[in-house]
Parts: C-alpha cells; sequence; structure tokens
C-alpha cells in the first residue's frame, strides 16, 4: 500500500483527535475575528473562541445554513480581500442566487492534498491517464480534479462533460486508465460502447473511474463495474467544501474523510451527536479553510461514519455512502437543483399560475427533470404561436437558472393538483438499484 | 356574410383524454361538422365547428371541461383544382395572416374554415374578388 502522506494519514487515533482540536480553536479564533458574520452568530449563542477546551465543544458553535450563502450573496462570507483569492467557482443556489466560493493558494493547496491522498488511496499514480469527464469552468468537479491528478504527475486529458462519441473515441486511441464522472455518465458511456460494439474490456486501457456528483447506489456501483471490468471509486464533495474531496480507497469501504481536513459531525433530529455508525444529517466544519470559513455547516445530506481503522491501514474516519437529504434538494445530471429555484422562475412569467409539478426519471440511469406549470386563464389561448412562445421562454429561463435543460409542459388552469396545506411538488420516479 | 363561432375545447396532453372529450360531447349531444385537434407542449386543443356553439360551450362548461369560443370564417369552394390558390392569392395579396385552417365537405359543398389576423377585412376581400363566405346556417 502506498501513501500520499503516510505520517498523517496513518496517525494514531488520538493524536488526530489532538490536532484537530488545535485547529479547530485556530479556525475558530481566527474566524470570530475576520467574519463579522461569525462573529455575530457566536455573539448571540454567548460563546467566544475560548470556550473550545474540547472537540466537544464544537457543539457549543452555532450553525452555518445553505441560506446563509444567499443572504450574504456574492461574497459576505469571504474573509480575505480579492487580492489573496486566487480562484472563485460559483455554483446553484437555492433561488435565483448562486453560490459563490473563493479560494486562496492555500485552499487551493488543501483541496488538492485531500484528493490526491484519496487517488493514490485507490492505487492511482503518475503512470495513470485520467479522463476527466468533469464539467471545466465554474463548476468545481473539472477543475478541481484536474488539479489535483496533475500534482500527482498523471497524465490528464481534459475532456470536460459532453460529446460522448469523441470521449470513447479518445479512451479508445489513448492509454487512458482512468476515467472522472457523474455515475449517470459513465453509464451513459457504458450504453454507447455497447452500441458502438466497443468492448471496454479489450478496446481500452480502463481500469478505473472515479464517480461522483450525484446519488447512486451499491447495486448501481456492482452493475458498472460487471459491465465494464472497470474498478469505481465513489467520490464526495460539495463547492462549499472546497469541491469533489474525499474519496474511497482500494477497500471501496466508504470515503476517507481526512480528520485535520474535515471535522465531520452525524447529528440527529435534535442536533444531538448519533453513536459511531448510526445515519443522521451530516454537518461538516474545514479546518484549514482560509478564504471563505465553513463551520458545523448544515450540507444537507444524511449518512454515518466511523472512526474504525480501515484495512487500508488509514487511520481517519470513514463516511459511507450518502442514504439522503435532509431537504429538498434534487440532484439532476450532477447538478444540485432546489424546486424553491424553479417556483421562483415561474413567479416571474406573467402568463403562469403558482401551480407547479416537477417529475423525475432516469431510465438508464440518465436524469430527466419534466416541470409542468400551469398557465392562468387570462393566458389560455389557442394561438400555438403564443403558447410555444410562452413555453420556450420558460424553458430559457429554466435554463439559464438551473444550468441544467428541464422539459416544459404547459398545462391547463386547474388541472395541477391542488393541496391542503403542505403541497407536494415534486414527483422523483428515478431509481438505483 | 359574417363569421362563424367555432368550440376551441382545451385538453392536457395525455392518453384518454379524447375519449374523455369526445364522451362529453356524446352525452351533451353535440353534434360536430368539422373538427381538427392541434398540440403544444402539454396540452391539445380540438377545434369544432357545432351547431349551436354558444349552447354547447355552456354545456361543456359545466362538465368542467375549458373551452372557449373562437370566430373564423368559411370560404365556400368548388370541388376542382385551383380553388385554393384564388383564396391563397386574396390572403396574400391584403396582407391576411393565417393562423390555422381545416376543410370541411358538408352536403352543400366544400368549404374551408380560416383563422386570420383581421377577420373583417378578409371578408371584404374575398367578397370583392367573387369569392362567397358562408354563415353558420349555410354549413
Amino acid at each position: 500500500m502506498t501513501f500520499w502522506n503516510e505520517e498523517i494519514e496513518t496517525k494514531p487515533v488520538e493524536e488526530l483527535k489532538a490536532m484537530q482540536l488545535e485547529l479547530l480553536q485556530k479556525l475558530v479564533e481566527r474566524t470570530y475575528r475576520d467574519s463579522g458574520f461569525y462573529r455575530k452568530k457566536m455573539d448571540e449563542k454567548g460563546v467566544k473562541p475560548e470556550d473550545i477546551k474540547t472537540l466537544d465543544d464544537i457543539r457549543k458553535l452555532p450553525f452555518m445554513k445553505k441560506t446563509d450563502l444567499r443572504d450574504n450573496y456574492p461574497d459576505g462570507l469571504f474573509v480575505r480581500p480579492y487580492d489573496e483569492l486566487v480562484r472563485v467557482h460559483v455554483s446553484s443556489g437555492t433561488t435565483g442566487k448562486p453560490t459563490v466560493v473563493g479560494y486562496t493558494q492555500k485552499d487551493l493547496d488543501i483541496w488538492a492534498e485531500s484528493l490526491d491522498r484519496g487517488m493514490t488511496s485507490f492505487g492511482m499514480t503518475k503512470k495513470d491517464m485520467l479522463q476527466n469527464s468533469h464539467g471545466y469552468g465554474l463548476f468545481t468537479g473539472g477543475i478541481g480534479i484536474h488539479d489535483a491528478a496533475t500534482k500527482l504527475g498523471a497524465t490528464v486529458l481534459p475532456t470536460s462533460t459532453g460529446n460522448t462519441n469523441r470521449q470513447i473515441e479518445l479512451m479508445c486511441d489513448l492509454p487512458v486508465t482512468t476515467i472522472a464522472g457523474t455515475p449517470s455518465y459513465l453509464f451513459h458511456i457504458a450504453d454507447v460502447c455497447d452500441q458502438k460494439g466497443i468492448d471496454i474490456r479489450k478496446d481500452t486501457k480502463l481500469k478505473k473511474a472515479i464517480a461522483g456528483g450525484e446519488p447512486w447506489s451499491e447495486s448501481m456501483r456492482e452493475k458498472l463495474q460487471n459491465r465494464t471490468g472497470i474498478k469505481v471509486f465513489n467520490c464526495y464533495g460539495a463547492s462549499e467544501f472546497y469541491g469533489p474531496m474525499f474519496l474511497e480507497c482500494e477497500e471501496q469501504a466508504g470515503f476517507h474523510i481526512w480528520a485535520d481536513i474535515a471535522l465531520i459531525e452525524i447529528l440527529d433530529e435534535n442536533d444531538e451527536p448519533v453513536k459511531d455508525g448510526e445515519r443522521g444529517a451530516i454537518v461538516v466544519t474545514m479546518l484549514q479553510k482560509e478564504a471563505f470559513p465553513l463551520i458545523r455547516y448544515r450540507i444537507g445530506d444524511i449518512s454515518s461514519i466511523e472512526w474504525t481503522k480501515c484495512k487500508c491501514g488509514r487511520t481517519h474516519p470513514r463516511l459511507q455512502r450518502l442514504s439522503g437529504r435532509t431537504d429538498d434538494m434534487l440532484v439532476v445530471r450532477g447538478i444540485n437543483v432546489f424546486p424553491s429555484q424553479i417556483e421562483a422562475v415561474i413567479g416571474e412569467m406573467p402568463f403562469l399560475s403558482t401551480f407547479y409539478h416537477l417529475t423525475l426519471d432516469n431510465d438508464n440511469y440518465m436524469d430527466r427533470l419534466v416541470v409542468e406549470a400551469e398557465l392562468n386563464e387570462e393566458s389560455l389561448t389557442e394561438d400555438m404561436v403564443e403558447l410555444n412562445r410562452m413555453a420556450s421562454k420558460l424553458d430559457r429561463r429554466l435554463k439559464e437558472i438551473l444550468n441544467i435543460k428541464a422539459e416544459v409542459k404547459l398545462v391547463l388552469p386547474g388541472t395541477l393538483e391542488r393541496f391542503e396545506g403542505k403541497a407536494k411538488h415534486v414527483t422523483d420516479n428515478r431509481k438505483y438499484d | 356574410m359574417g363569421t362563424i363561432t367555432q368550440l376551441s375545447i382545451f385538453v392536457n396532453n395525455e392518453p384518454g383524454s379524447f375519449a374523455g372529450i369526445s364522451a362529453a360531447l356524446k352525452e351533451c349531444g353535440i353534434n360536430l361538422k368539422a373538427f381538427n385537434i392541434a398540440e403544444s407542449s402539454g396540452f391539445g386543443v380540438l377545434r369544432a365547428i357545432a351547431d349551436e356553439p354558444e349552447q354547447a360551450c355552456a354545456t361543456l362548461k359545466k362538465k368542467n371541461i375549458v373551452v372557449k369560443l373562437t370566430e373564423v370564417i368559411a370560404v365556400s369552394m368548388e370541388d376542382q383544382p385551383g380553388e385554393l390558390y384564388k383564396v391563397g392569392k386574396v390572403f396574400g395579396d391584403n396582407n391576411i395572416n393565417i393562423e390555422y385552417a381545416y376543410a370541411y365537405a358538408g352536403p352543400k359543398g366544400p368549404a374551408v374554415f380560416f383563422r386570420v389576423d383581421s377577420p373583417e377585412v378578409a371578408i371584404k376581400a374575398l367578397e370583392a374578388a367573387g369569392l362567397r363566405t358562408l354563415d353558420a346556417a349555410e354549413l
């Protein structure tokens, strides 16, 4: 077994926890000093940096939520000036406004460090060629994986998303050993290879894949591995963290959460910590983040964590596969979608009523989002040109806000189901088995 | 000569919708002389010429069917080549835009229903060119 940073990765748990406490104390101290937002939150709770004497004391600290990012759009949560930042990434927010995250050089280094430890842990080396099918640009997936693989010394083929025929041509012609992408895109590649009569086992050198960015299951992994002969390693991250961050080692037994980089709490409905191995809401503190501190952030994912030594020899805790959300966020083709974003777009359209319904399907694991929106009485017309104009206006605006294509259906006034109390806006028919 | 009142029946685009609408027409005793169906992204419109359209409209509304009345013009034609061109030329020369049209072969001869952007201008221009528009009783 090779390591990227053996000393840290195999440190005894007690030493790791001591390291975490020290990092946490420094983080809280500098955030209290530099962040008006977080200082106010701490003052409201009556907690001072010196109150953090043990790791348990983290529970005294206030939470951060996705809405805090929205309320402080675009950069109200940054504690470093722009001349110290070297990168900004942007992802979708809960309503019309996106989430903006900033990075110092040290932030980028830690991000790559985390991924490099992970890549090494599943056996990736400088000898590998990585085809990076994550989107390059504002999305963190593409450039994040790219930077880490470059630092590892691997050869990067930056294909980005789309143009599957070319992706397949390149993976056949070049000695690509590893591919990174969303699980649904990897399934799509497998489908297209089948149609073209390409046998991934014989016609390519692909052996490993990094898959993440959307919900998937263990049985999907088995299917993908059996179909392609590629060993697929799960990846966890979010732009609020840094981007994609935590990978599985070759044991495929959960994400290694580097304890010197992140402190993950798992909490029950009353925000009490659950026992090791029990499921609950993930709350993340990034211990070394500089530009945009993240303390007790409610990411909204559900999973469990265990501090048991992995067979690979690493001592850091392992987070299990995500098993749900605490909120109504949907992940569609790797992109976060909040029903509230769609609701906001519908509110902008004078020809629509306030009623809408979202339906999700994933035949062949390719997500499809259908947005049904109801015309209001006054706008109902038999003029098809006018109707198509309305539908395409909604379609364009949704694409702009969501960054993915949704299928728009205008329906007749009064035909979408009315609910007493909380409306049920989403029917998710996607299957992950 | 004037316009003809057409029923525009709206229905969501899903299996069984046409069965529902045609059952309602049967139950209400509404007879259609001509109709066509057009569809947009999520729903379709069944456009129909019926006897007593106002009454038919009221009856269908009572059954919670979304229906509107639309004015169209009916142009009488001979059953021979070149008839459509006569109408097309009049519309073209007078800058009249057609939204949609559908044909009808009634007992008193063929006619085409046109939905145009300016029906009064269209009727005058057609008559000036020697073409005949029909009223409901003549269908």
